[in-house]
């Protein structure tokens, strides 16, 4: 434990703290959005291990992680796309039409894995850039400023994405379409496609964001992502439908995760050890859960699917 | 989606067909996939009746896995048919209580149950690991110094008798089938049944009624935890080494069971008796895939991903149908002539006010 707790390993676990919280933030943030404007996407998990399995598939194939990048974006999409269909079009419940899309991508990853690529193989994963001045800094520069472009993308969407539900038209007709669709459409806001905007995007950046834990990790295996598209959905919770807030959920996860990841590499825990340690972010999810479940901030209409006329 | 992955689909196909069904001994293999399909997937279906969701299928087989090991490895001498019915009832209890959880969390802490069943999964797989890598690791494997995660062979005592007929069919099926038929039963012939429905179908008025919506949904999760419990014993005290054992990673001995009986139980339209069959389906469909994994190469995976499209369309057709259902009704209440689906439906019951 002693050695744990040196300035350097410490700003070390806060630095891959940063790290492994955009995985979350990005999948979060994602269903934030989605929430806000009533649909309630359990599909997430599903939609970052087919992201995290494309971006892996791309950048291994091609070496360019840019396209990587790319590959899992556009694969959240199309998974947005399917998801709205499924939820508008048909208005599917959207509880178990999330967990098919969960066992539908859960599925298809590891059979794509097998089929196309059998050995792990690891890649290249994501390079360091230091911010210009910022990253001089002591000790800040260090943790925060040198980070891969990922993390800068997702913290910066954090500012982005309150500004575009609070300050503008269209986050306007989101909240609307989320409080009182009704309302919303009584008024000329399309609900449909308000929704179908919000699923996309949402689903893009869950894809993103299965591909930023692949090209964190520099590998993919079957159900890589183990529950983090989960956590990001009860970070919603937690963050009270909040950007900000989500960004601080995704911390303390991401937190939790370096600081075990630590423990693990100076092996502070090792064998059965591991095994307690390992159910932690699981742990802290349902305490989470508990603590923030008189919270209020619910969008009135999350899950229920809206038709004229009833 | 096979010729995309490569593989003849008519070679791929006749491989997954006679892997299911040709023969006894397919079909008994099929039977006995099918088996913790359908004890999850009835399952599933009380808690759904009772309007709650139950992902947490895999950690509920897993706890109630772990518990009967537990129970055997301490009494490995009692004789086998007072042994084989406590073991059902203990795995069964070890899943109510993981399952129960997910209620209580629900109930009086308004716990999403996806969520929490989700982490609990996560969490049972990690103490599985735990026991079988620490105090459960079976010593001959510590001896041998191969430390392979896995438990000593448990109690013949134990074991599930096979069935006549040469096959390696066992007592697990019949019980499985005859969980179905009670769990019909419970749900539809009983009061316990009615309170279980009646709170999943409209919350306020059974609260009105005087029922206890919490206590139910508790319940609810613990008989569903209590069925995938039995589903775990089926796949210890039925597996041919007669161990509890564990891959290392996330899906452990249940080979996604927990999942793969959530679409069983859909299938089956969450009726306890059609889950029969469904379940049947799928295990058939299971033990295919891996007769086509041999013979074309393409990934039993594949069905995982399937039965995840099988659970959207399932459900998106739901709508469909209550739609369907409903313009008939309409039209014939408004006569010809109407289009019922056109936005501004000139015959609603209340038409809204103009803006």
């Amino acid at each position: 434990m002693s050695d744990f707790l040196t300035v350097s390993v410490l700003l070390a676990t806060l630095a891959s703290g940063i790290r492994l919280a955009t995985p979350f933030l990005l999948a979060a943030l994602g269903e934030t959005i989605g929430q806000r404007s009533g649909v309630l996407n359990l599909g997430v998990e599903g939609v970052m291990l087919l992201g995290a399995y494309g971006a892996y598939y791309a950048t291994l194939r091609t070496d360019s992680i840019l396209l990587g990048i790319l590959v899992s974006l556009i694969v959240g999409g199309v998974m947005g796309i399917v998801y709205g269909v499924v939820t508008l079009a048909l208005k599917a419940e959207q509880g178990i039409s999330g967990i098919g899309i969960f066992i539908f991508g859960l599925g298809l990853s590891d059979l794509l894995f097998q089929k196309q690529v059998g050995t792990p193989t690891p890649i290249d994963g994501l390079g360091d850039v230091a911010v210009p001045l910022l990253g001089d800094l002591p000790w800040v520069g260090e943790v925060i400023f040198h980070q891969n472009v990922l993390v800068y993308v997702a913290f910066l969407l954090v500012p982005v994405l309150w500004f575009v539900i609070n300050r503008t038209p269209f986050g306007l007709n989101v909240r609307a379409v989320g409080e009182t669709p009704e309302a919303a459409d009584s008024l000329g806001v399309s609900v449909d496609r308000t929704r179908y905007i919000t699923i996309f995007v949402g689903n893009a950046m869950a894809g993103l964001a299965g591909g930023a834990l692949a090209l964190e990790l520099g590998i993919f295996q079957q159900n890589l992502t183990n529950g983090h598209g989960f956590i990001a959905i009860a970070l919603v919770y937690f963050g009270a439908w909040r950007p900000s807030g989500v960004m601080a959920g995704a911390m303390v996860f991401g937190l939790v995760s370096a600081t075990v990841l630590q423990w693990k590499t100076l092996g502070i825990v090792v064998g059965t050890t591991a095994s307690i340690v390992g159910m932690f972010p699981a742990v802290l999810t349902i305490l989470v859960l508990v603590l923030v479940s008189r919270r209020t901030g619910q969008p009135s209409a999350l899950t229920r699917p809206f038709e004229r006329g009833h | 989606m096979l010729a995309v992955l490569g593989a003849n689909p008519m070679t791929g196909y006749a491989a997954l067909l006679d892997g299911a069904f040709g023969g006894a001994k397919n079909l008994a293999n099929s039977a006995l996939k099918a088996m913790p399909l359908l004890l999850v997937g009835v399952g599933i279906t009380i808690a759904f009746r009772a309007g709650v969701i139950n992902i947490g299928g895999e950690g509920q087989i897993i706890a109630g896995a772990i518990l009967s090991t537990l129970f055997v490895l301490g009494f490995p001498d009692v004789p086998s048919f007072i042994l084989l019915p406590l073991t059902f009832l203990v795995g069964a209890m070890g899943g109510a209580i993981w399952g129960g959880m997910a209620g209580v969390l629900k109930s009086y802490a308004r716990v999403n149950e996806i969520l929490s069943t989700i982490m609990l999964n996560i969490i049972a797989v990690q103490i599985l690991n735990l026991l079988l890598r620490g105090p459960l690791m079976d010593p001959g494997e510590i001896v041998k110094g191969s430390r392979i995660p896995h438990t000593e062979r448990l109690s013949g005592n134990a074991d599930l008798p096979i069935l006549p007929g040469g096959t390696r069919l066992h007592l697990g099926v019949l019980v499985a089938v005859l969980m179905a038929v009670a769990c019909y039963f419970l749900l539809f012939r009983t009061t316990q049944g009615l309170r279980l429905r009646a709170v999943g179908h409209n919350p306020f008025a059974s609260r009105y009624a005087g029922m206890s919506v919490k206590r139910n949904v508790v319940l609810a999760f613990m008989y569903s935890g209590a069925m995938c419990g039995m589903a775990g014993v089926t796949l210890v005290f039925g597996s041919e080494g007669h161990r509890l054992a564990t891959d290392g990673g996330a899906t452990t001995f249940t080979g996604a069971a927990g999942f793969n009986g959530i679409v069983a139980a859909l299938f089956g339209g969450l009726h306890p008796l059609w889950t029969i069959p469904a379940s049947f389906l799928f295990g058939a469909l299971l033990v295919g895939a891996n007769a086509m994994q041999r013979a074309v190469q393409v990934p039993a995976a594949l069905i995982l991903a399937l039965n995840g499209l099988v659970v959207v369309f399932v459900v998106g057709s739901m709508y469909a149908r209550t739609r369907l259902a409903r313009t008939a009704s309409e039209s014939r209440e408004q006569g010809e002539g109407s289009d019922s689906r056109s936005p501004e439906r000139s015959g609603d019951p209340e038409p809204r006010n103009p803006p």
